[in-house]
């Protein structure tokens, strides 16, 4: 079926929760050429709509997850733009912001423009591009921002590594100022950090692991938003793991410094423990840390310290986790798990509402880096994840979508699914058991 | 086989207090074996073992050889040059190919920490920690704890302290843990640039002061420093180190009691130790080294499945 014929689709019956509008309400939500007609009112179907019946299931503005690893461009094998985006849709994302830590390094016009077709070609979730900070993300010098957000790039950042210079950040937060995107910080002092393999603390110590000590992280989270300060750019930092750097965001906001923040669904739900008995699958970067930054973690997105839930998706081939521990590579996949490990360590604990843990998955990201979708006001794209958060499931990483099997999640018990996920009005994914 | 310590050797920590004792009482009469004019009896005979080493490590590897061969095992060693993140065979190729072999028993030392349970997981033969990484060396431990019970008998409340990098000793955590499990009490002592940042967490008492420690222990075990950690900024320099740390004779006469000096070696005389300490009274460095070969003969004998008694056995028939 052709785009410019589709038909329409009625989402009857469901509970509508978007916090962009303040709804939660009972009612229907009807998508028409793509984009939201009506939102909350019971209408009747018009002539020849798809009719979805959602009783029972969460309607909600479709899921955003700004820090996805993809491969593709170098390495197909691990996962390609379809299969991650495949992925997504499976785990309730409409929308995902692809790394540029690709080979090649996505920091040229061409690249962005590439991994973006790639995106459509695939037709799941939307794929925006990330677009380097530096050229091959070495640090050197600073890429062709203009020309990569003309291609489609939504903001920047060199994640795999930190900007070391602190002069460099500067001047990229303040070049992108002139095109109002992020600048995107892995937050990682590397004389600290190197050869590092999970959290420094006393399991470090037991297991005989170098650790990454809490102040790897914080020293950049406090140096870029002192440089968020000077500037005036847009300092977004990625995947927080420490008690130490939900308060220094917080000090940063409170002064009205433009600043953002991200946590990954892993560091809300598992500790350091979960590395006993060399368990590649719980290793990556930055490292699970302790019970006491899981719940300063938790606080702050509670408090709204911490803007945005992401999965830091990082497919490995199977064999190169299986391997020594201190050699195998850093990250795990999250997009199939990421709803339900939020579900039932955030919403089923009571750290946070389902507007709030909405909020954090599509609303906010929206916003924060100026993406569409985020709500189901009329005239928005009909981006739509409609999902059961009491249904039990078991992660099975071998049905995974995703090409990586990598999860720490292997065989545990959680509470929350995605049941059915629309783009732009079109059913992309919809789960069969 | 399953013996009466599991399937294998990985460290200390899993052990319990009673398959430590039981190491270390069938070490005893093992000792005796290499004792006599003949030192080799049939118990591990038609046992293939073979001695995986991803690290160079010739003290290690020959007192493991000696204790296969004075039980009669066939054993093959197998050195991997390089470390294992060179290119080349994985470990887990590595342990498929092994297994493929048929092989009874592996000892591997490897610069990875969690190296041998990795194999050991994926390897239906026994695994034997030679030391991996800075996680274990269980059977320097066990030869330590053997050493220091011949001194002390009982080692309910005496007081062990370790001396220098512990950050980066496999032999200092294999030492807390079976010191601990067999009631000493365990201290540490180093610049805290060389102790892991949560050491009291472990149970330990720590000590800036290598003074304060000689006043406090009953035994040291003084640890090898590498060069390579003055290179890495851990410490200004070795003769600062032996300054500030270094167990001298002009320290250890000041000491209120005897202390009993041990040292997993190779040693480096006059930046750890001086001479006169390790060459001295108070030195058990050369019975560690025979406790060795008699805790690994008794390591690998458990291993196969054997009881104490059948060791007392095997030396009787043998003799
Ligand atoms: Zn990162
Ligand atoms: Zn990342």
């Amino acid at each position: 079926m052709s785009r410019d014929v589709q038909r329409d689709v009625l989402l009857k019956g469901g509970r509508i929760v978007d916090p962009s509008q303040g709804m939660d309400t009972v009612g229907d939500v009807l998508l028409r050429g793509g984009l939201v007609e009506s939102c909350g009112a019971v209408v009747a179907a018009p002539d020849g709509a798809d009719v979805i019946d959602c009783a029972g299931l969460i309607v909600s503005p479709g899921f955003i997850d700004v820090h996805v690893h993809l491969r593709e461009p170098g390495r197909e094998d691990v996962e390609t733009v379809a299969t991650g985006a495949h992925a997504a849709v499976a785990g309730g994302f409409t929308g995902l912001c692809a790394m540029p830590n690709t080979k090649p390094v996505t920091d040229n016009q061409a690249t962005v423009g590439f991994v973006k077709r790639r995106g459509e070609d695939a037709g799941y979730a939307r794929v925006y591009p990330y677009g380097a900070i530096s050229v091959s993300q070495k640090g050197d010098t600073l890429a062709e921002m203009g020309e990569m957000v003309a291609a489609g790039a939504v903001a920047f950042t060199d994640d795999g590594r930190p900007v070391e210079s602190a002069h460099m950040m500067r001047t990229a937060l303040e070049y992108a100022r002139a095109f109002n995107v992020p600048v995107a910080e892995h937050c990682e002092d590397m004389s600290l950090a190197r050869g590092g393999a999970m959290n420094e603390g006393v399991v470090s110590a037991r297991l005989g692991l170098k650790g990454i000590p809490a102040e790897a992280e914080e020293i950049y989270v406090i140096r870029d938003i002192l440089l968020a300060r000077r500037t005036g750019g847009h300092i977004h930092l990625c995947h927080l793991s420490t008690k130490g750097s939900v308060e220094l965001v917080r000090w940063g906001k409170e002064r009205g410094i433009n600043v953002t923040a991200e946590v990954c669904s892993h560091h809300i739900s598992l500790t350091e423990d979960a590395v006993e008995g060399y368990n590649t699958n719980a290793k990556m970067n930055p490292p699970l840390r302790t019970a006491v930054d899981v719940q300063a973690l938790q606080q702050g997105l509670a408090d709204g310290t911490i803007d945005l839930l992401v999965t830091d998706h990082a497919p490995h081939h199977y064999d190169e986790k299986e391997r020594e521990f201190a050699d195998a590579p850093n990250g795990i996949v999250g997009l199939e798990t990421a709803l339900g490990v939020n579900c039932t360590y955030l919403l089923h604990r009571g750290v946070l509402s389902l507007a709030q843990m909405i909020d954090a998955m599509s609303c906010k990201p929206a916003r924060v880096f100026h993406l569409p979708g985020g709500s189901l006001a009329r005239g928005q794209v009909g981006d739509v994840t409609i999902f059961d958060p009491s249904r039990a499931w078991t992660v099975d990483a071998s049905r995974f979508k995703s090409k990586g099997r990598n999860t720490p999640y292997g065989g545990h018990a959680l509470t929350g699914q995605a049941r059915i996920t629309l783009v732009g009005g079109r059913v992309v994914y919809r789960a069969t058991d | 086989m399953i013996g009466p310590l599991g399937k294998d050797l990985l460290g200390l920590a899993p052990l319990s207090a009673e398959q430590i004792r039981l190491v270390l009482d069938t070490a005893v009469p093992f000792r005796e074996i290499s004792e006599r004019q003949i030192k080799k009896v049939p118990t591990l005979r038609g046992m293939t073992i073979v001695n995986l080493f991803f690290e160079a490590s010739t003290r290690t590897r020959i007192s493991f050889e000696f204790a296969e061969k004075r039980l009669s095992a066939d054993t093959v060693n197998v050195a991997v040059a390089g470390s294992s993140v060179s290119k080349g065979e994985t470990l887990v190729d590595t342990a498929r190919n092994l297994e493929a072999m048929k092989i009874d028993m592996v000892v591997i030392r490897h610069p990875a920490s969690g190296a041998a349970q990795f194999l050991a997981e994926r390897i239906e033969s026994n695994v034997i920690n030679a030391g991996d990484g800075t996680n274990e060396h269980p059977t320097q431990g066990l030869l330590d704890l053997l050493t220091l019970r011949d001194r002390f008998g009982d080692l309910t409340g005496r007081r062990i302290c370790i001396v220098g990098d512990v950050l980066h000793s496999r032999v200092a955590r294999s030492n807390i843990w079976g010191l601990t499990k067999l009631g000493a009490e365990v201290a540490v002592c180093g610049p805290r640039s060389l102790l892991p940042n949560a050491i009291g967490e472990m149970g330990v008492t720590v000590f800036d002061r290598v003074e304060a420690a000689i006043e406090w222990a009953d035994a040291l075990n003084v640890l090898r420093l590498q060069l390579e950690r003055m290179e890495a900024g851990y410490i200004p320099s070795l003769r600062e180190y032996n300054r500030v740390f270094g167990i001298t004779r002009a320290r250890l006469e000041r000491a209120p009691r005897d202390l009993c000096i041990l040292h997993p070696g190779p040693m480096n005389r006059g930046v750890e130790i001086d001479s006169d300490v390790a060459d001295g009274p108070h030195s058990v460095i050369l019975h560690q080294v025979t406790n060795g070969v008699a805790v690994r003969m008794a390591v690998l004998y458990l291993l196969a499945g054997g009881k104490p008694e059948l060791a007392e056995a095997a030396k009787k028939g043998a003799s």
